[in-house]
């Protein structure tokens, strides 16, 4: 056992010093010349910011990590005191909110203003106001923004591909090279591509192991610390190969060894409810909210969220010898940009093949990118595959919207409610 | 020895009981108002099912000797009534000394004076509720032993001088507090005497009473043949009271639920979501049940079940209680209503006002706007619970709609303006569904606890909780 725990060990110290890196480099990026792009986690274009040398900014990580550090409601406080609303992305006024209180990230150190503010998914309408925020604070930034359609029609044809190509030469590159100082390289940005396929191919196997059961991970409260390195600039680097090689040969020994996920109180004992989770997170209280689905014995098997970042389960992948048009496929592919019936193929695929017992939808107050349509997909995936769901609501990072209690009673009845359905199926089938 | 089944509903605003037998028949229920101690409140849920339970044995084995006397109806319901108000009085004895006791110890400059008051208001409302108890049925009104008192209680306060008003109203605060939370035990038998005492001079003083043009002919009917027949009665009962009082009413298992079933002092595999309970209570009084609307007191909930009564899905209000029981209540008081008045007020209305606020706290104020701009009380109230009714179908929509057949649980499914809105939005909406409401609507959660309990809870007894010493047999 002690070797599984100092195995288990080795992944978090290496996604601890890489996500240390980034931040001690964005503290030194004035006194090391590095420019700062400021870009959101959904197509986000890493690759082509590390072509350039640049270091990258995720507001909406930070905000999240605010607030896992219990700082967030302070932030939002404090935006809200300048006059943003209540109804405001809770995201955006604990950005806001840092930036007021002197910009110190989660990690207590100070973050770097940005030379470029990068916009490369337009599915959010809000990540745009965001940007319009923080243009006005930081008004020598340069913007680049690129639009991104929407798979409407439940696909990316040629034309789409082109015109977010056509955007890249135009728009994006040019700005960038003028900012950074650097030349397009087209050659190095294969290189880094080349990187991204082999982290993504390791991400999809880490995802499939909840196939087994028990699940040796749990694919939501686990999985968003997993998805980390891959969405926060490290998809295409070596580290972040190493970091998924290294994680993935941990769960197979705990597969080996039929054991099943860890949480904040140790190992899971009785897997007794595998779920699919369409949502993200709170983060305000995200060790209680993952509390009460571990105490139950409640292990995620899939979620949406950890696709948030970028969907390849269905075999998508960077690749090297096409550089711009997968990046351009890749803004085009994440979670939130798939059309509804796209989205409620992919919750199916995963119901059916991981064994589900039952789908679970977080509601998000602040989030209209994920909200949208959330109760027709899942009243869909009901009526299709008669699986029992459940509806809960809370926020990501206001804790003002996360009633504890109101949670833990729907839960609960939902919880009841497929023990009940467990046990009709047994007296059935004998 | 036969067993029976115990489902406690501990909701919000009351608290429910139901007791079940072995084929799943609803055999005594009983209700209180939720208070500050969980555990009394559980425990006197629990024992006014357990004298229901006996009164119905009582009735049953009657009817045997008593059939088609429609005396020996009137009297039962006389007993009951006048059995309610032997407990209240004990607990009024209690209340009394209270006040006395913490107006005595206050530090008002007139404490003295406070104290006579207080003797002067007690000395009224006493008897006032032993009147009303024996000679009105307020036994069957389903009313609380606060509501009941602070009712009267405020009425005479009013009538006192303006500057005992805060001191008089602080010590009601105080006092009526810690004497609800208190559990006084009562012996069955000694209570039925009492109250079968009770009745006798009542049945004796009716040769005398002078008849009163406001009551109609067919209560002196009644009462004369209860008044002829109620010795025969009297008798009768006499000697089946031993038994039914010494029966065992032996609780095998029990379930607790509700919004503060957490709080129950049950095991854990003795707790059911309140959600699962409804459904299941629902469904086994109609069948056919598909969805259940349930409104109490702090939560609507929209559940769609199966045919075999199991949830597959449900949906809660979240943010807000606007459009619950206690929403009714706060409305109530502002208009200085009763909970039971306003239905049939709101029924009265010529139109609906249109009401914009959702929020139970700005709806104060909506209404203080629009009576003073003439809008007229029953419009208002008619606005107020069609606005209820649609965030209560907007609940059902998110939860799947409505299917046939429709229940209407909780205790806000007695208001009949609520009712009517219910009716009237399900049709629009979903077209014609069967709708079933049931004069019980507020036991669902109790009984569909019980009939868990009956059914897949195989833990013991909780040792020193809810059930007494006597290995399971109550009272």
């Amino acid at each position: 056992m002690a070797t599984i725990e100092v195995i288990k060990e080795r992944s978090m110290i290496l996604q601890k010093e890489m996500i240390e890196g980034l931040f001690n480099d964005l503290e030194k990026a004035h006194e090391t010349g590095k420019k700062v792009c400021y870009t959101f986690v959904p197509g986000n274009l890493s690759e082509l910011i590390r072509c350039f040398d640049m270091l990258p900014v995720y507001p909406e990580i930070n905000a999240l990590q605010s607030a896992m550090r219990k700082k967030s409601a302070a932030y939002i406080k404090e935006a809200e005191r300048h006059a943003h609303s209540e109804d405001v992305c809770t995201y955006v006024k604990c950005d806001v909110g840092m930036l007021m209180k002197g910009n110190i990230g989660p990690t207590g150190q100070k973050l770097p203003p940005p030379d470029i503010l990068l916009l490369s998914y337009t599915g959010c309408f809000t990540f745009m106001k965001w940007f319009e925020t923080l243009k006005r604070e930081y008004p020598n930034a340069k913007v680049v923004m690129i639009h991104t359609p929407y798979q409407e029609g439940g696909k990316m044809t040629p034309e789409m591909v082109n015109y977010m190509v056509k955007q890249m030469h135009e728009e994006v590159i040019p700005k960038m090279e003028e900012v950074s100082g650097i030349k397009y390289d087209e050659n190095k940005l294969k290189k880094i591509l080349q990187y991204s396929k082999e982290a993504e191919d390791w991400i999809t196997k880490i995802f499939e192991t909840p196939k087994h059961r028990p699940s040796p991970i749990d694919a939501y409260f686990a999985g968003v610390y997993y998805i980390g390195p891959i969405n926060i600039g490290f998809r295409g680097t070596p580290e972040a190969v190493e970091y998924y090689k290294e994680l993935y040969n941990e769960i197979q020994e705990r597969i080996r060894l039929g054991l099943g996920p860890v949480t904040p109180e140790g190992e899971m004992k009785e897997e007794k409810f595998r779920l699919v989770v369409e949502g993200p997170p709170n983060w305000t209280s995200f060790r209680e909210f993952w509390k009460i689905f571990y105490d139950m014995g409640a292990v995620i098997v899939a979620s949406s969220y950890t696709k948030v970042g970028g969907v390849y389960d269905l075999g998508w992948r960077h690749d090297p010898e096409k550089p711009l048009q997968s990046l351009a496929e890749y803004c085009m592919n994440c979670y939130t940009n798939l059309n509804i019936p796209q989205r409620i193929d992919l919750l199916t695929k995963c119901i059916k093949e991981y064994g589900a017992d039952g789908y679970v939808t977080n509601s998000i107050k602040s989030c209209n990118s994920f909200s949208a349509g959330q109760l027709a997909m899942m009243r869909e995936i009901e009526d299709k595959l008669e699986i029992p769901v459940g509806f809960i609501e809370s926020d990501l990072v206001d804790p003002r919207y996360f009633s504890y209690s109101n949670i833990k009673n729907r839960l609960e009845s939902y919880f009841q409610m497929l023990s009940q359905r467990k046990m009709m199926e047994a007296e059935e089938t004998h | 020895m036969k067993k029976y089944y115990l489902g406690i509903d501990l909701g919000s605003t009351t608290s429910k009981a139901v007791i079940v037998n072995e084929a799943d028949e609803i055999v005594g229920r009983g209700i209180t108002n939720t208070r500050a101690n969980y555990k009394v409140a559980a425990d006197i849920a629990r024992e006014q099912a357990i004298y229901d339970a006996r009164f119905n044995l009582i009735e049953k084995r009657m009817n045997e000797s008593m059939a088609n006397k429609p005396e020996f109806k009137t009297y039962m319901k006389d007993l009951r009534s006048v059995f309610q108000y032997c407990q209240f009085r004990r607990r009024m004895d209690s209340l009394a000394d209270m006040l006395i006791k913490t107006a005595s110890e206050s530090t008002h400059p007139e404490k003295e004076t406070i104290v006579e008051r207080l003797k002067t208001i007690i000395g009224i409302i006493r008897p006032q509720m032993r009147h009303e108890f024996i000679h009105e049925g307020l036994g069957s009104k389903n009313q609380f032993f606060r509501d009941i008192v602070s009712e009267k209680y405020n009425a005479e306060v009013g009538k006192m001088e303006p500057k005992f008003y805060e001191p008089l109203m602080l010590a009601f605060d105080k006092s009526i507090t810690p004497i609800e939370n208190e559990m006084v035990e009562y012996n069955f038998k000694e209570l039925v005497l009492e109250a079968m005492e009770i009745l006798d001079e009542k049945y004796k003083g009716l040769v005398d009473m002078q008849e009163d043009d406001s009551k109609e002919d067919w209560y002196y009917a009644e009462m004369n043949a209860v008044k002829n027949g109620y010795k025969n009665i009297d008798h009768t009962l006499r000697s089946h009271i031993e038994d039914i009082a010494n029966e065992e009413i032996y609780i095998a298992k029990m379930v607790g639920t509700g919004y503060g079933r957490a709080l129950l002092p049950f095991p854990e595999d003795c707790i059911k979501s309140e959600i699962l309970c409804h459904a299941f209570g629902a469904h086994a009084v109609f069948p056919n049940t598909r969805t259940v609307l349930d409104i109490g007191g702090q939560d609507t909930k929209a559940i769609q079940v199966d045919k075999y009564g199991l949830v597959t899905s449900f949906h809660m209000n979240d943010r807000c209680a606007a459009g619950c029981g206690r929403y009714l209540g706060y409305i109530a008081d502002e208009f200085g209503l009763s909970l039971n008045e306003l239905g049939p007020e709101a029924n009265k209305a010529k139109k609906e006002t249109t009401i914009c606020s959702t929020c139970t706290v700005f709806a104060g104020a909506e209404i203080k706007e629009l009576l003073h701009n003439g809008e007229q009380k029953p419009d208002i109230l008619a606005g107020l619970h069609k606005s209820i009714v649609q965030r209560a179908m907007s609940l059902i929509a998110r939860s799947g709609g409505v299917k046939n057949e429709f229940t209407f649980t909780g205790g806000v499914a007695r208001n009949e303006a609520v009712l009517k809105y219910v009716k009237q939005m399900v049709i629009d909406s979903y077209g014609e569904v069967t709708m079933n409401i049931h004069t019980d609507s507020i036991f669902m959660g109790a009984l569909g606890g019980a009939m868990f309990a009956r059914r897949n809870i195989s833990a013991d007894l909780p040792q020193g909780t809810l059930v007494r010493e006597t290995g399971g047999a109550v009272n």
